[in-house]
This record gives structure tokens, sequence and C-alpha cells, in this order.
């Protein structure tokens, strides 16, 4: 199965569209799109407005490939459950959003080799393709990472001056003093 | 549930999408505290079934009624639960909670979104001043005056 998420906010036709043409081209059955209130209408493709938590995970694990926009929130979800993720970003000149904070996501995101970009939608059938060929398992940790997670434990350990749970403050953050220095 | 000494009351604030996942990806550091969510959408309940739960509406600069109705509700919200710190990762319902929060002595504490990579986004940057621990997740948007990095969600 493919999944595809536009997230919790507002439409993404142009992805949409651009999907719905690839399964067509591919006769392609099992394509599972979240659209949030497009008013497209799809000829290829299953569309629903929006999925619960629950049902969105059960998606994403069911995928060979997740396609979306560069949300935060798809990225990490797909990363989450070791899916390759195709990201279109959503654009401010085309009012898709109010600013190119997603072309920047995919960017760097698509850099680092976390997810595969697609610029537009002409480039989203052939990221698409590659994408199914890769066979990714890696599942990143459920957590943030340690650096961030033990900079919040001893905010909040400095803050209520507890003596259960103690970490280990970073002494270089102690020694600078003050709680905004961390 | 297990019967943990508690540490305080933490109210943790996200709006939907990568807000909230960022949220919860950093929630293990709360540990010891009761944690209250305040949310936009009623289907996250079902993620954090044992904590208390708010719903508020999400607002925009661009829609200054449901701002005042956001601030409003967070208000409230506040005032009635008393936490000990508030946590958010943005954006609008966060950077009224932390306002809020504070006035009513919370500790704060405020991670960027890892989404605002070219700069800090529009209540990020508006919040330093009520946040006691200011971070973003994105080394070159760091400043000696805040927002700190210290880490990602990822």
């Amino acid at each position: 199965m493919i999944f595809v998420t536009v997230g919790s906010q507002e439409p993404f036709d142009r992805l949409i569209r651009a999907i719905d043409e690839w399964a067509g081209l591919r006769a392609r059955a099992d394509v599972f799109a979240q659209v949030a209130g497009s008013t497209y209408r799809a000829k290829h493709i299953e569309v629903t407005d929006f999925v619960d938590p629950s049902e969105f995970s059960r998606r994403v694990e069911g995928a060979a490939v997740v396609v979306a926009h560069a949300g935060m929130g798809s990225i990490i979800s797909a990363l989450e459950l070791g899916k390759p993720i195709v990201v279109m970003p959503r654009r401010a000149n085309l009012r898709e959003t109010r600013n190119d904070h997603q072309v920047a996501t995919a960017g760097r995101f698509g850099q680092q080799g976390r997810v595969i970009v697609a610029q537009d939608e002409q480039e989203l059938g052939v990221k698409l393709d590659q994408a199914i060929a890769l066979r990714r398992t890696h599942r990143i940790n459920a957590e943030a990472s340690s650096q961030l997670l033990t900079t919040i434990r001893a905010f909040l350990d400095e803050s209520f001056c507890q003596q259960q749970s103690r970490i280990q403050v970073e002494p270089n953050a102690r020694q600078r003093g003050g709680l905004r220095s961390y | 549930m297990k019967s943990i000494q508690k540490r305080g009351r933490l109210l943790a604030v996200a709006s939907s999408g990568g807000h909230w996942v960022q949220l919860r990806r950093i929630a293990p550091a709360f540990a010891g505290f009761e944690i209250v969510y305040v949310t936009v959408l009623h289907s996250y309940r079902s993620q954090v079934p044992e904590n208390r739960f708010y719903i508020v509406n999400d607002a925009t600069r661009w829609n200054k009624l449901a701002l005042v109705l956001l601030a409003m509700r967070l208000a409230w919200i506040i005032a009635k639960e008393r936490p000990q710190v508030v946590v958010s990762t943005g954006a609008a319902p966060g950077y009224f909670a932390l306002i809020f929060g504070q006035l009513f002595g919370a500790k704060t504490i405020w991670i960027d979104s890892m989404a605002n990579i070219d700069h800090l986004s529009m209540s990020g940057s508006h919040v330093g001043k009520y946040a006691d621990l200011w971070l973003t997740q994105w080394p070159h948007l760091a400043r000696a005056e805040g927002p700190y990095y210290r880490g990602s969600v990822l």
C-alpha cells in the first residue's frame, strides 16, 4: 500500500492530483490518501478527509512508502515506523502555506537522507518509483535526543530542587549559572 | 496507575501535527510530574488516556477573534490548574500558555518546532521573555541571549 497524507490543517490538491495520475499510470489500486477536505475528485485512489491517530499509525505501518507534504508530523511519524517517505513541500506563492518553511524542511531533511524530496508534481512520480525500490526497516527511537531530554530534566530538577531522580547537569551549563543558560 | 510521588503539575501544550508529535517525543523528560495536556484535536486523547486533557481552538495572527478566544481559554485553564511547569512546542496555544503560566508563577519551557529552520516561528520569537528555558532545535538559530540550542527531538 501507498499511504498519502497532507496533514491536519488544509488540503493540498497539487499533491493529491499528482498521486492520482501516477496511480492511473502505474495501474496501482492500493493507494490510500488522507486529503483534509480536498475538493479534487480522485479517480484512481481511495481518499478520506481525516484519520485518527490510531488509524494513521496503522496506515503508515501497512504502507510500503509514505507520501506527504513536508510537515514535521508526517516526517517524524514515518521515521518512527521506519518507512521510506517522499515529501513534496507546500509553496507560499501557490497559497498552500503562509511561508516556505516546508521548502526549508524538505531541503534539510533531504540533505540528511532522512526523506526523499519531490520538489514539484513533475518530480513526484520518479521519486515515488525510487522510494518503492527502497526497503527501509530502520526505525528511529521514539524519544527526543538525550541531549534535549537531559537539558529539560536538569532544568526541572534545578527549578524544583528535588532529591529524587536528580540528573547530572552538564558541568558547563551549571558553571555559567542561571536557569536561562541551559 | 502506579503511585509515584508527584513533583507537581505540568501543563504540556501543543497544536496539531508536528507540534503534537514533537511534544510527545519530549514527554519522557516530564517523569514525576502530573502531566495535563492541552491541544487542538479531540482525536489525540486516545494517545494519552491516563492524562487529563483539554481542547482549545487553534488560531493564527490573521484571525484576531480566534486569538482572543484562545487567550481567554488558556487563561482559564491555567487559573484552574495552577501548574508548576508549562511546556510547549508551539504554536499559538503554547504562546498564550507561557504568558499566563509565568503570570501565575509557573516555570516555563518553549521548544521551537523543528519545522522552523530559516527563522524562529512567529510565536517562538516573541515568547522569549516569557520562557525560563527557551530553545530552538537548530544550532544556526541559537543566539547568546536565547534561544539556546540543546539538541532536537530527533
